[in-house]
């Protein structure tokens, strides 16, 4: 139990002090995953929406491959994306190893399908509610999506919560690509599993504090901003 | 005034659901200008058929045509749904919308959206969330989003289906106006009063086939099929 205590009282000194390097670190948390969140969300909200819209032959076959990628082990992510961005693969030339683009990309990868689907599942409902009026409207494909998209906003913020939540509390793909550099490529997530392995279970513990509170923060604020929960609004 | 649109003609059109026929064959002519009332029994094809002539119901069988071709037909066509739906969105944008479709310009938007607002007594409310409007003011509102365009042709399928009086009283002045105004108007209803406050002439459609058709005063008074009549008298039709 002192353990958590200790963390507790190492997270409050972290938090009061602004230590330098907790800053630095949680800023670098909140940069790559939000820039991760923010790229995904653009491929991912059109992506779902339009599985939602579409009837082709192998819709089906696409929807649950796009579950299934939900559950990508980031590890293997990790892996994959070291492998093509190192010095020998074809994107060596580029120099992205162990630098946070790495750590965008390999968190991109596994966060699109997650918000995608999650996105689809959302639009197929809306679509339901919508499709005789959008088809008698005689609404362009294009039209459909963006109508979609806009009046479906707040169960989108949903989605991309989810994706934030899986990207900022990873560790496994963003050591491997990033590297855990210390000034460059360390995060919450990778600085508290150095911690542990140094035995510094204290400060271990105030990083994870630090890391549910920024968590917790990102939602209260996606939330006032959006408005949700309010009379009248979805 | 009669829409370029028009005739509208249907062969043989069939539709089927599975091994169940919904609609069909039925033959159709609608043409000239005035309020066509679609009659008939629960069940009897009422919807199918306006689906079908809107382009929402594919055909089994048969075919569709108008005067001018699909698409251009299609622009000029607006339907307001039994369940009217409603864009998760203020009343305001909700009038907006099928103007924005086709790329109006904002000042005509604004201009439109307000005139409609006013005319369908929702001014006031103008900024509120069409899905929590009532019944009736949801009703009224599909029914200008449907006229915001100016249709040559507007399909309404129970538009007064479970509404009181007074909102009931406000639509038929809305259709009326249409109609007066030049819009060819296909309403399906089993609301036996309002086809006759509103009718210009009446199809009555039976297990899914046209049973009788005529204009207003000679079908209403002097129906010529047993059914027809029965149907009138309130007994029940099969």
């Amino acid at each position: 139990m002192s353990d958590i205590f200790n963390g507790l009282a190492a997270a409050f000194w972290l938090i009061v002090t602004l230590d330098a390097n907790l800053v630095e670190i949680s800023l670098r948390s909140l940069q790559v995953t939000l820039s991760a969140l923010a790229i995904a969300c653009v491929f991912a909200f059109p992506l779902g929406t339009w599985l939602a819209v579409q009837r082709f032959r192998l819709r089906r076959t696409a929807i649950a491959t796009l579950n299934a990628l939900m559950g990508l082990p980031p590890v293997v992510v990790g892996l994959v994306v070291y492998i093509l961005l190192s010095r020998s693969g074809p994107f060596g030339v580029l120099g992205l190893l162990f630098t946070p683009t790495a750590m965008i990309i390999a968190q991109v990868i596994i966060i699109t399908p997650l918000v995608a689907s999650i996105t689809h599942q959302a639009m197929r409902d809306l679509w339901a509610e919508y499709h005789d009026l959008l088809i008698s409207l005689k609404t362009t494909k294009m039209q459909r999506i963006r109508t979609l998209i806009w009046d479906g906003r707040r169960t989108l913020l949903t989605a991309a919560l989810a994706g934030f939540g899986r990207a900022i509390g990873e560790v496994g793909a963003i050591m491997i690509v990033g590297g855990n550099i210390d000034h460059a490529t360390r995060v919450l997530t990778t600085a508290i599993a150095l911690e542990t392995g140094k035995g510094d279970f204290a400060l271990a513990l105030g990083l994870g504090f630090v890391l549910i509170a920024l968590a917790l923060a990102v939602s209260i604020v996606s939330h006032w901003l959006s408005q949700t929960e309010r009379e009248g609004r979805w | 005034m009669v829409s370029p649109l028009l005739p509208l003609r249907i062969e043989g059109a069939v539709v089927r659901r599975g091994a169940r026929v919904l609609l069909g064959p039925v033959d159709l002519t609608i043409e000239g200008s005035g309020l066509t009332v679609v009659l008939g029994p629960n069940g009897a094809g009422k919807t199918s058929l306006l689906k079908v002539m809107h382009g929402l119901e594919r055909l089994s069988e048969g075919r569709i045509s108008h005067a001018v071709d699909l698409a251009e037909a299609r622009r000029r066509e607006a339907y307001v749904f039994q369940t009217p739906i409603m864009l998760r969105r203020s009343v305001r944008q909700n009038l907006a919308y099928p103007l924005q479709l086709i790329g109006r310009p904002a000042e005509e938007i604004r201009v439109e959206t307000r005139k409609w607002a006013d005319r369908i007594g929702l001014a006031r409310s103008i900024e509120t969330q069409a899905p929590r409007l009532s019944g009736g003011e949801k009703q009224k509102l599909a029914l200008a989003r449907a006229l915001i365009r100016k249709p040559d042709l507007l399909f309404l399928d129970e538009p007064c289906a479970n509404l009181d009086g007074h909102a009931t009283r406000e639509i038929e002045e809305l259709l009326l106006a249409a109609r007066d105004s030049g819009t060819r108007i296909i309403m399906a209803t089993h609301d036996l009063a309002q086809a006759k406050r509103l009718a210009t002439d009446a199809i009555f459609l039976l297990n899914g086939a046209v049973h009788e058709r005529g204009d207003a005063n000679s079908f209403f008074d002097a129906p010529k099929t047993s059914e027809t009549r029965s149907f009138f008298k309130g007994d029940i039709v099969v």
